[in-house]
């Protein structure tokens, strides 16, 4: 019987080592996995190069994993907002190196990863400082560069519904990264809203398939970011289930 | 009201004018800030079909206060809401619509603007800022036609349209049209042509405050835009 949910968020995290690359589901701060970020601050893995579109907001989930001082690096496209308070320090004290990826190349190379592909040429970046340095192609009188695929050790994901297999859904556009991210980890762990029973999620519905999915846990009141920041709230240590 | 033509145009009317543009039909990606605008302004009986970078096609307007729910959010990260016939979707997904040529046109801010079109929108290179570019570079290049709206001059003057830009380029020879404060203007294999220009001014002032050379002297008309506060 194959039954990939785990009891825990502590359960969920435990696998990840020191020096791990995690891809990190969201977008701003809808669709993030702030109950596995937590759980991740409380189970002490350092050295983590992290994946995510943003660098966190406030001081809560992914932010407050960087505050925690267990990420050694970023990788995202957009690290400056109104709330990437946490970054923006750190970067300015260099106790955290960034690597900027445009948006539409980050989501390229993650879902390359996922699909065996190993690069592709794109004509994003040509004729700016960010293709510097790279291979080069000519298609149809017109140039690309060459862009390596971006895999991940773990995968930390926050969908809505989800079953025993692992099969998916996400809310709205809280979707964003999610599936290629399930595709392009080793381990793929995710937190849903709502664990229901084989077959209650209509086959046509399911967003990500569970081959693509590894760990799983139910957390049924995901927190809200957003409100989280408006309350200035900062994570506290050892408060993850 | 006074009687003597407007010398430029409000951020509204600007968006006003870039609405006119779009056609019926048109798939658009409004970029952050100034370019949203643009969606209150589309004429009616046009239907146009709003794509955001992260995962929305067929986005409505601003949500009332009772309707927020942030996972339902712009590219902005500000909440918005869904028309009949939009759709989610991932990521890879929206950026395949965005760089294999399938949004129609993309209404982006600028730094600088050169006399070929190259866009600079993204960084300036200042060396304590932190670099940022988002899905900036892949509209650049993706979108089948890239408008920029912007002001005319910086707010200390500099003209933003310019021989070669000076900052990093987000796409070299990407800009199409650029809707300023004073004009309208086509990248055109001849280099810029003034189409339209604020009723107030004459083309010579159009050409003082810009640093590239401007044609469309004789060919060029008034921009005509209603009112708006």
């Amino acid at each position: 019987m194959i039954d990939k949910t785990v009891e825990s968020l502590r359960e969920a995290v435990s696998v990840i080592g020191d020096g791990a690359i995690i891809h990190i589901s969201g977008f701003g701060e809808s669709g993030n996995p702030t109950e596995l970020a937590h759980a991740l601050i409380d189970q002490g893995a350092r050295d983590l190069t992290l994946v995510n579109n943003n660098a966190g907001n406030g001081h809560v989930g992914l932010a407050a994993l960087l505050e925690s001082g267990q990420v050694r690096k970023m990788i995202c496209s957009f690290p400056r907002s109104s709330h990437s308070v946490v970054f923006e320090t750190m970067y300015r004290e260099r106790r955290i190196e960034l690597d900027v990826v445009p948006q539409g190349t980050l989501a390229e190379r993650i879902r390359a990863a996922g699909a065996g592909i190993g690069g592709f040429y794109t004509r994003t970046t040509i004729g700016t400082p960010l293709a510097e340095g790279k291979e080069r192609r000519i298609y149809n009188g017109q140039e690309y560069v060459l862009e390596d695929p971006l895999p991940a050790d773990f995968a930390l994901v926050k969908a809505d519904f989800a079953d025993r297999w692992g099969n998916l859904t996400f809310r709205l556009s809280a979707r964003n990264f999610g599936p290629i991210m399930c595709m392009a980890a080793d381990t793929t762990i995710v937190q849903a809203r709502k664990i229901v029973p084989l077959g209650d999620i209509p086959p046509e519905h399911v967003v990500t398939p569970g081959i693509f999915v590894d760990r799983l846990v139910e957390v049924p009141n995901p927190m809200s970011e957003r409100e989280m920041i408006e309350n200035d709230v900062h994570y506290t240590p050892g408060g993850a289930t | 009201m006074s009687d003597v033509p407007p010398d430029r145009l409000t951020r509204r009317q600007v968006a006003w004018r870039v609405a006119q543009d779009i056609a019926d039909g048109n798939y658009v990606n409004l970029g952050i800030g100034m370019p949203e605008l643009v969606a209150n302004y589309i004429p009616d009986g046009r239907e146009i079909v709003f794509h955001s970078e992260n995962g929305i096609l067929g986005m409505g307007p601003e949500p009332g206060p009772n309707e927020i729910d942030y996972d339902l959010i712009n590219a902005g990260k500000k909440p918005v809401t869904m028309l009949p016939g939009g759709s989610f979707f991932h990521h890879a997904d929206s950026f395949a619509m965005i760089r294999g040529g399938h949004i129609d046109i993309c209404v982006l801010g600028a730094f600088q603007i050169s006399a070929r079109g190259d866009l600079a929108n993204w960084s300036t290179g200042a060396p304590d800022s932190i670099p940022a570019v988002g899905g900036a570079m892949d509209l650049a290049v993706g979108a089948r036609k890239v408008f920029v709206m912007t002001d005319h001059n910086t707010k200390t003057g500099d003209p933003k349209i310019v021989e070669e830009c000076a900052y990093p380029l987000t796409g070299p020879s990407v800009v199409d049209t650029i809707y300023s404060d004073i004009a309208v203007i086509d990248v055109t294999a001849d280099g810029l042509v003034v189409r339209e220009k604020a009723a107030g001014l004459s083309f010579d002032d159009v050409q003082n405050r810009t640093a590239a050379t401007l044609g469309g002297a004789d060919s060029c008309t008034d921009i005509a835009v209603p009112e708006i506060a």
